[in-house]
Parts: structure tokens; C-alpha cells; sequence
């Protein structure tokens, strides 16, 4: 069974019919082409499908698609300045070597966004509290954490 | 190369090229790139430890509408061979076809379904008819080799295609042995000798992306496979083989890896989309399940035994480590793997007289293969932990007794010609050593005994421990890695690379190397990597050997190139091409004149003796020159629960020259943070019957943010000779520390030598009560 749905997908408008039972996930890669919300463990566990619903961080791959209904999704395709340039944090993650192979990186980065806004100076410990669901296996962390400290610094200092 | 000289982008941390595309969750990962009507595949995975296919009954699945093609022993031609992405022909025995009639694993594969959407390749597999005949199943390795014990690979056609030995009717993989000196005399001999026995566990690289593959045939015949590996070459090669093809009909593109550790030097799926793809004539892609993603490849469980002796001053006699390995169900790198349980340990240190044994057998468990260390994180535990013990049983402070008895730069071990791949190993010896740095540099910035000592009635204790490490840079006399550059009009390059980046920013250092020896920046060498079509070969992503020897072929090819470019420059300006030279994206003339080398680039492809100014190189190796390391850890140990935590971490590594530190040092702390996890909370859990218990992220928990301290990392610079620029490897030697640098730790909190792997919160409280109760 299909059921109507329209929200905001990355600040545009969307109207679309999905089955009752689709996650989020797949209406994003599959039916929206937005590849870069990752499949990482289809549990809830791993965090590299990460998206914001209405400014929280959630796996999309346990998030039904139809409670997207009348609400503002953020991918990490979203983040990006409007005139192609990456956000600080996506640029922080570059320059501070936040990414290595980069599988996590958009559910880490979306993780992280969601802690911004509600914190905009956070510590290290509330750093590694607040991504504790997203996991990497490449960094051991210490570079993400460094990533997101430098860009809560260069938002600050852009305010 | 032979003086260490100032450079110019080669030992800056410039940023990781695909950073920017990978922020922007660009479609760079093999599943982002599906194409329309793409089918989707399932594996049916046997449920039994150890069977025989009495009959399977595929017609129902192969009727449900949407459902493309069904893959079985039945009707896939068998083919033996190895799964193990390795050189050819390969050390690990053919004991391995696509599909066969008998079943030696819970996970192992009977049939394969393509059809049009997942589900129904899910709703396929449950239509399929199976009944087996169980056989006794062996899931503990002591048993393998018992009399009377069931035989797992029986089939006639289980085979080795090199010299070595195999005995699958006795259960034995591999077996080897080698003696120098006389160890028995020297154990017997020395003022203090000690004999513990060790052991490691089963677990998962866990990289976040699972294994991923998609095969689409081509309108000439071909088919083109995009996966998640990384050995592209030896995909297409094995691949071919399973097929029964020429490996001219195949091409294998590697797109961005989300990690592979090791788990990816498997070519583990791509056979199954090759076969399907082919039988449906349409794409097909496949992505394992997170549950089967754990039950993939594995760290080959170990159980070792090591005997040392040692002088009342302190020097190092002789040493005897026997390693009994459990490969699972097939034989994948469990030669090759136990080989450098030797090779990559027992040269550390000097030693009289070594002796080093080892046997790998089958057992009906998870199937082991390639995992960052690859043998050494075990036998390094065994060595280092033993260390300890004889440090502290002399009196002496760990830290000196390796000081003493570390190998120095110009030295050699007798285990490097004696092991290699699977026979004799390549003699070297020991160039570039900075393991006495890395030793005084971690202390001091550790604090090694300037801590508070710990208090021995207190709940939460804490307590320090250390330990040494050294790995490898390539397989000497095997591995292979090439590069070709061509120079564009307006003085930027193409350079091509079989080199396999997986996440490890080897993309980056190989261009940082060709942009140092061209003079341009980082901006004008565009890289492609891994495309068996476009680029040369590569042997892959492993053996620690990306740096060291793909590195050392871009530098080659590039140092043709710009012989090439000052021999165009010198044409135009009428100047011998030994007084110029590049620069800043010119070539400059000892004389002050210049030219730009969109200029030359220009004038090569469209105005003057037209030319496409470009090269290959190729490099082999004779040396593996080990990095080196030192670890130190501070743990507490919560006496009444038994939970240990990681205070602090810091590992000092001597990589040589570190191309581009950050990451470098990235490779240092997601190796040490993967070894703690091995240390104290990752371990596959079998029951009685071989299944796994834990196949998942919630039951099989990998470090996240909150379990891990801020692991410190210290490059100490030395200059490889032999490597470009200066450089050795630095991805795999990280792992190797922490479990004994935990186990020390624990040891110096609580007073208990734990010699079981991983050390969890049961394991330490059976330990501290053993402890208590015979102390009263």
C-alpha cells in the first residue's frame, strides 16, 4: 500500500507516494537518488545512514519514510553552501584528516551538525558523546574530533 | 635515491585528495552507482558446521516471477581454487569452488539467487529445497589433528600449486619449521628460561562499508565489474579462472572503498555477480548483510606457545615459538599468515639460537584470512607479554631490557632468509631503525614510571604497560606495483596507478610523490587508480607495500618524465639539458630563463617534434625494511567488575620518512583503536555448533567515540634508503600493540598475567580471584 507524502528535502519541496513500509533510507537512494546517506548495517547501529528530521540526527535505515511527512530533511547532499561551496564542517573534516575512506563521513558529519546547533562550543567529551552512535573503523576518532572542534571554532568566529 | 634532501610537498600533510567528493557524499561507493534495471543477489548459507548435499531442489525459486537465474554446485563448473587475493600462483592451497556438494561452515554458500528487487531475491532462497547428510563437525583446533578425527576437505581435487606442504586428509593446512642454532641447548643453558602459552581469538575487520559487488556484461562479451576490493588484478584473475575465461573479457574497476583491513584481499563475492550477471545476461549486484559481512573473514584464532631464556644481565638467548592456527574451513592465507607470526616478530630481537614452528589446520569454523597485522598481532602479543615478564623477573625496566636487545640499523635475523611467503624468505639487513627513538620519545611523552604507582588495596587501580613492534614493507621478490604519467598541454599530469586506495589516502602520497619530483603542485596530477583497462598492474592494497613500492614506481616513472620534459625545454631554448631543471610548475635554466611547462606540454603535442611526453615504471623489491614502534598504555582495572579502561595511549612509530604525516598518523590511530578493540571487547562467539552468536553490531561491539582515549601519536623521522623519499610502510604495525601493551598494563595494575585474549571484565575477575585464592 502507497501512501501521499510531501516534505522538504534539502530546503526544496517534495511530493511523492511511497509504500507504507519503505525506510527512509531507500526513498532517499533508491527513489531520490541521494547516494550519499550510506548502508552501513540496516540496524540502527552504525550511524552511516545518518540524516537530520526536523534538525535531530536519525538512522534513516529504521525511520520509516512516511513519518517524513510535513517535515525538513537534511542529507549530507543539503549541507553544502548554496553556491557549491562545502559547509565549515564538511571543510573542517577535509582539512583536519576527518575522513579516511569516507563511508561514515556523511552520518558523522550529519551527527555532528545536529550537536552544533544545539551546542555550538562543545568539548571533546561532548564531541565523542554525541557521536557515539556513528561508528568509524578507519580513524580511531581522534581526527573527527579535532574536525568538528575546528569547525564549531571557525563558526564561531563567523558569527 | 640514496641522501636524504629537502622536499617540497613530499612531508606535508596536504589534504587527502577525495576529501572533498567524499564531504559531499558524491556517488563514489560501488552501490552508489547502480544501473537501471540492476538485478539484486542473495547467497543461501548452509545452517550446518559440516554436511553433504544429500539434494536441493531449485525449481521453486527459479519459477517465482522476477527471479533471473539460480546458481548451485549443480550448474556452475567446479573450479578449484582460493578465495585469497594473493600473487600467483598463490601459497593458499585450491581447496575452494564456486559452489560445492559438501558444506564445511555455518555461512557457507549453496545457491545464489539474481532477481529484481531484493526482497524477492530474499523470498527465492526461502523456496529452495535442501537436505543434508550432517557429519561431525570440528570447531575446537586442538581436535583437528586428533586420531580418528572427521576429514574436512576430502575431495581428491584439493590441492597446492606451490611446494609446500598440505596434508588435508590429516586436517593439516600448513606446516612449517625451521631451526637456527641449537634451542634446546640454549633454553637449557641460560640463566633464566620461561615457557607460557598464549592464545587469540576469532574477529571481524568490521569495515563499515560491507563487501559489495556489481557485474554488468558489456554488448562485446565482456563484463565489467565494479567491487569494493583491494586487489582489483587478482579479482580479474580469479574471476577469470572461476569463469573458465581469458582475463582480456574482464575488466575490474575499484570505485572508493568504504575500509577493507584486509577482509577485502578476499575476492569473496565477485564471482557470484560475475556468474549470475553472465547466466541473466543483466547486471547484478550484490551487498552481504551485516550478518554475513562478520561471518566473511576472520583473524586466524591462535593458540602459541613460546619458550625464551635469557641471561642474569639481561641479553637475550634463544627462543622457540610454536603456533598452532585455525584457518576455518578453507586454507585462505593460513600459510602465509602463520609465516609471518615468525617473520615479522622473532627479528626484533637478537637472538643466539631460534626455532620457529607452526602448524595450520582446518577446522569447521568461521574461515580466517587476511586481517592489518596478519600474524604478527598474534605472535607479537605472545613475544612482548613474555618480554615483560622476563624484564620484570631480572629486575630490569622494560624499557631497557628492549633497549638492549633491539636489532640495529646494519643488522641481520637469520628468520629473514629463512621464512618468507610460505618457503625461504629474501636475506636483508636492517637499514633505517628508529625503535630506540620511538622508545625514549613515547616514554617521555608518556611519562613511563613518573606516574603514581598503583595502590594495592584500592577498587580502581591503574597500572602501565608497554611494547615493540615491527612489521614489514611489501613481500620482497613478489609483489609488484607499476605507474604511468602522461604530461597534458597545459603542464598537468595524468598519473595511473594499479595501486588500491580503500580509504588509506594512497591516491594522495602517490601524487604528493609525483608532484615533488615534477615540480608542480598537488592540483596538476590527476590520479586514477585501480582500473584493470586503464591503469598498470598492482598486486593491491596489503602487505603494508602501497607506500613503499607503488610509491617508489611513481617516483620512477616520474623521474623518466622530467628527463623527458628538460630534454623538449632544452630543444626550445638551445641549452643543455643539464643545466636545467623543474620547478614551480617551470623549468628553469641555470641562467635565469624559464618556460612554463603548459608551454612545453603545448609545443610537445602540437607544434615541434610532436610527442606525448610520458612513462611507465615498474618496481620490485629484494628488501621488506620493517617500520618500527613503540606503544605505551595506561589502564584502570575496576577490581570489583572487572572492566578495564584505557586512560591513555601513545605510539611512537619510525615509518621512515612519513609522505604526508596526517596521514600517517590517521593510519596510527585507527590501527591501535581496531588493536583495542581486538585487546578487550571484539571477539566472534561460536556455540557448539559453530554458529555465530554475535553477528551483529549490537552483540559484536567495535570502539566507538565513547571507548577510546585520545590515542597519541609520535612519527619519529628516519630516511629508508630504499624507499621513496625515505619512506616505509605505516598501516598494519599500529594493530599490533595493544594487546600486549593492555595485557602489560593489567598486569602492572592488579597483579595478573593474562595470556587469553580478549582481556573481558569475566576473564579479569576469574583472574584476580585465582590470584587471591592462591596467595591464601
Amino acid at each position: 500500500m502507497k501512501i501521499d507524502l510531501s516534505f522538504t528535502l534539502n530546503g526544496s519541496p517534495i511530493n511523492t507516494s511511497v509504500a507504507v513500509d519503505r525506510r527512509l533510507v531507500d526513498l532517499l537512494r533508491d527513489e531520490l537518488d541521494l547516494t550519499g546517506t550510506k548502508i552501513g548495517c540496516e540496524e540502527g547501529e552504525c550511524g552511516a545512514c545518518t540524516v537530520l528530521v526536523d534538525g535531530q540526527a536519525v538512522n534513516s535505515c529504521l525511520f520509516p519514510a512516511p513519518e517524513v511527512d510535513g517535515k525538513h530533511v537534511i542529507t549530507i547532499e543539503g549541507l553544502g553552501e548554496s553556491d557549491n561551496r562545502l559547509s565549515e564542517l564538511q571543510q573542517a573534516f577535509v582539512d583536519q584528516g576527518g575522513i579516511q575512506c569516507g563511508f561514515c563521513s556523511p552520518g558523522m558529519i550529519l551527527s555532528a551538525r545536529a550537536l552544533l546547533n544545539e551546542n555550538p562550543n562543545p568539548s571533546q567529551d561532548e564531541i565523542r558523546e554525541a557521536l557515539g552512535g556513528n561508528l568509524c573503523r578507519c580513524t580511531g576518532y581522534v581526527q573527527i574530533v579535532d574536525s568538528i572542534q575546528t569547525a564549531a571554532a571557525r563558526e564561531n568566529s563567523d558569527d | 635515491m640514496s641522501a636524504e634532501r629537502k622536499t617540497r610537498i613530499v612531508g606535508r600533510s596536504v589534504a587527502k585528495s577525495d576529501g572533498m567528493e567524499l564531504a559531499c557524499g558524491a556517488p563514489l561507493f560501488c552501490e552508489d552507482q547502480l544501473p537501471p534495471g540492476c538485478l539484486h543477489a542473495r547467497v543461501l548459507r548452509s545452517s550446518y558446521a559440516h554436511a553433504r548435499i544429500v539434494s536441493l531442489d531449485v525449481a521453486p525459486a527459479e519459477q517465482l516471477e522476477g527471479v533471473a537465474a539460480v546458481l548451485h554446485h549443480g550448474n556452475v563448473p567446479r573450479v578449484m581454487r582460493t578465495t585469497a587475493g594473493q600473487g600467483a600462483p598463490e601459497p593458499s592451497p585450491y581447496d575452494f569452488t564456486t559452489f560445492d556438494s559438501k558444506l564445511r561452515y555455518v555461512g557457507d554458500r549453496v545457491a545464489a539467487v539474481a532477481a529484481e528487487t531484493p526482497e524477492l531475491a530474499r523470498q527465492a532462497l526461502g523456496l529452495i529445497q535442501l537436505e543434508v547428510e550432517q557429519l561431525p563437525a570440528i570447531i575446537d583446533a586442538h581436535k583437528a589433528q586428533a586420531p580418528g578425527a572427521v576429514v574436512i576437505h576430502d575431495e581428491p581435487d584439493a590441492r597446492v600449486v606451490i611446494p609446500v606442504t598440505y596434508e588435508p586428509q590429516r586436517n593439516l593446512v600448513a606446516h612449517v619449521d625451521f631451526q637456527v642454532g641449537d634451542v634446546e641447548k640454549g633454553l637449557a643453558a641460560a640463566d633464566a628460561s620461561f615457557d607460557r602459552e598464549y592464545s587469540c581469538h576469532y574477529a571481524q575487520h568490521a569495515p563499515i562499508e560491507p563487501h559489495c559487488a556489481l557485474a554488468e556484461p558489456l554488448a562485446n562479451g565482456r563484463l565489467r565489474i565494479t567491487t569494493s576490493t583491494q586487489v582489483p588484478f587478482h579479482v580479474r584473475r580469479i574471476v577469470a579462472q572461476a569463469l573458465q575465461w581469458p582475463v582480456s573479457r574482464i575488466r575490474v574497476i575499484k570505485p572508493r572503498i568504504g575500509g577493507g583491513f584486509g577482509a577485502k584481499q578476499e575476492v569473496l563475492i565477485e564471482d557470484l555477480v560475475a556468474f549470475l550477471a553472465v547466466r541473466s545476461g543483466r547486471p547484478v549486484f550484490l551487498r552481504l548483510s551485516r550478518a554475513e559481512e562478520f561471518n566473511s573473514r576472520t583473524r586466524h584464532p591462535m593458540h602459541i606457545r613460546l619458550r625464551t631464556s635469557v641471561s642474569a644481565k639481561g641479553e637475550l638467548k634463544s627462543v622457540d615459538m610454536n603456533v598452532l592456527s585455525n584457518t576455518g574451513a578453507y586454507g585462505c592465507h593460513g600459510l602465509t599468515v602463520v609465516c609471518n607470526c615468525g617473520s615479522k616478530v622473532l627479528p626484533l630481537y637478537r637472538w643466539d639460537d631460534i626455532r620457529f614452528w607452526a602448524d595450520v589446520v582446518y577446522t569447521n569454523g568461521p574461515v580466517a584470512g587476511a586481517y592489518r597485522g596478519y600474524g604478527a598481532t598474534q605472535a607479537a602479543f605472545a613475544m612482548e607479554v613474555q618480554m615483560d615478564e622476563m624484564a620484570r623477573a631480572l629486575g630490569i625496566d622494560p624499557v631497557q631490557f628492549r633497549l638492549q636487545n633491539h636489532i640495529r640499523s646494519g643488522e641481520t635475523s637469520p628468520v629473514f632468509q629463512a621464512l618468507g611467503e610460505g618457503g625461504e624468505g629474501v636475506a636483508q639487513n636492517i637499514g633505517s631503525n628508529g625503535l630506540a627513538k620511538c622508545l625514549r620519545q613515547a616514554a617521555k611523552e608518556f611519562g613511563w614510571r613518573r606516574r603514581p604507582r598503583r595502590q594495592s588495596k584500592a577498587i580502581l587501580r591503574r597500572g602501565q604497560g608497554m611494547a615493540c613492534l615491527m612489521q614489514g614493507s611489501s613481500i620482497p621478490e613478489v609483489d609488484m606495483g607499476a605507474a604511468s604519467i602522461k604530461m597534458n598541454e597545459d603542464g598537468s599530469f595524468n598519473l595511473l596507478v594499479g595501486a588500491t586506495d580503500l580509504g588509506t589516502g594512497s591516491d594522495t602520497i602517490l601524487a604528493q610523490i609525483a608532484a615533488e619530483v615534477l615540480g608542480v603542485e598537488m592540483a596538476q596530477i590527476l590520479v586514477t587508480s585501480s582500473d584493470t583497462d586503464l591503469t598498470p598492474f598492482d598486486v593491491g592494497a596489503y602487505a603494508s607495500s602501497t607506500t613503499y613500492l607503488s610509491g617508489e614506481a611513481v617516483r620512477k616513472a616520474a623521474k623518466t618524465v622530467a628527463g623527458q620534459i628538460r630534454k623538449v625545454a632544452a630543444n626550445i631554448l638551445g641549452l643543455p639539458v643539464r643545466k636545467l631543471s623543474l620547478a614551480e610548475g617551470q623549468v628553469v635554466a641555470a641562467d635565469g630563463q624559464s618556460l612554463t611547462l603548459a608551454r612545453i606540454g603545448a609545443s610537445s603535442l602540437y607544434e615541434k617534434d610532436q610527442n606525448q611526453i610520458g612513462a611507465f615504471a615498474s618496481h620490485t623489491t629484494q628488501k621488506s625494511p620493517p617500520p618500527f614502534s613503540a606503544h605505551f598504555a595506561e589502564v584502570e582495572v575496576d577490581t570489583e567488575t572487572g572492566l578495564v579502561r584505557v586512560l591513555d595511549y601513545v605510539a611512537a612509530v619510525d615509518c621512515g620518512t612519513a609522505i604526508n604525516p596526517a596521514l600517517a598518523e590517521g593510519q596510527v590511530e585507527g590501527a591501535v583503536a581496531n588493536g583495542l578493540g581486538y585487546a578487550l571487547i571484539e571477539e566472534i562467539k561460536l556455540d557448539e555448533r559453530g554458529r555465530l552468536r554475535n553477528g551483529s553490531f549490537r552483540e559484536y561491539k567495535i570502539p566507538s567515540t565513547l571507548d577510546l582515549p585520545k590515542i597519541r601519536v609520535i612519527l619519529v623521522p628516519t630516511y629508508e634508503a630504499s624507499g621513496p623519499y625515505g619512506a616505509k610502510s605505516v598501516s598494519e604495525i599500529g594493530i599490533n600493540g595493544p594487546l600486549p601493551a593492555i595485557a602489560n598494563a593489567i598486569f602492572d595494575a592488579v597483579g595478573v598475567r593474562l595470556r587469553q585474549a580478549p582481556f573481558t571484565p569475566e576473564k579479569i575477575l576469574a583472574a584476580l580471584k585465582a590470584a587471591e585464592q592462591e596467595s591464601s
